[in-house]
């Protein structure tokens, strides 16, 4: 399983839906088992971005905020 | 069972995403309406549910380019279009309007808050592949023509079809 970021998203600043919408639109172009990292600065990203891996089966695979900035790393199912 | 265009256009896309639909009826044309709806459509698009709105009635307005000043063909729904400016840039508040002032903080505010507007989120909703359709009734009611609406749009249908659409899904009128 590939460890390597494929792809990297800045949507600090953001809100409801873009984060969502923008990593929907940018995980497209990745093949099953890679990897998307997200940045968002929105706090109802953090619920949402747990709902849409759900929906999605993608995988979360590790978030952490820093300084107001959430990180999401997400795999394509 | 008679397998029409949509019908199998609905079950590939079924195939792809099971069991998870949204189905929008936008029946309003106020812009506290029609932004949530299309929130409500482009978030549902990006978590994979094969996304539908149905405009209908006053819904039909902001589907209209910004630029078509007035519409129909006889002079009442040339009067009416005038009466309310159709658009997406020109949607007014259902509450609070104050000739404009109303939506245009809310615009102001949205902006500051990099909140997506109608305009952005319309193209959002057809980029993640929401199916817009215009009610074919209002069109003949309100004298739309094809030329009148805005690029990108499904095929103009009926209620009929919106509601087999809307069978097997989560339904929302707004």
């Amino acid at each position: 399983m590939s460890t390597t970021i494929a792809k990297r998203l800045d949507l600090k600043g953001l809100a409801c839906p873009l984060p969502i919408a923008r990593t929907a639109q940018g995980i497209r172009e990745l093949r099953s088992g890679e990897l998307i990292e997200a940045l968002a600065t929105d706090p109802g990203s953090v619920p949402d971005f747990a709902a849409w891996c759900r929906a999605t089966g993608n995988e979360l695979v590790e978030q952490r905020e820093d300084g107001g900035v959430y990180r999401f790393l997400i795999r394509k199912k | 069972m008679v397998m029409t265009e949509t019908h199998v256009e609905a079950e590939e896309a079924a195939e792809h995403v099971p069991h998870q639909k949204l189905v929008i009826f936008a029946w309003s044309g106020d812009l506290d309406k029609v932004w949530p709806t299309l929130i409500l459509a482009t978030s549902g698009a990006a978590m994979g549910m094969q996304t539908t709105v149905f405009f209908t009635f006053w819904g039909l307005f902001p589907l209209v380019k910004d630029e078509v000043r007035i519409t129909g063909e006889n002079w009442m729904q040339k009067l009416l279009s005038t009466m309310d400016r159709p658009g997406l840039e020109h949607l007014k508040l259902g509450k609070m309007n104050f000739a404009g002032a109303g939506p245009a903080m809310m615009r102001k505010l949205a902006k500051e808050h990099h909140v997506a507007s109608p305009t952005e989120l319309i193209e959002l909703a057809k980029d993640l592949g929401v199916k817009l359709v215009p009610c074919q009734m209002t069109m003949d009611l309100l004298g739309l023509t094809s030329e009148d609406l805005i690029d990108g749009l499904g095929e103009p249908t009926g209620a009929t079809t919106a509601l087999l659409e809307a069978q097997d899904a989560v339904a929302l009128f707004i």
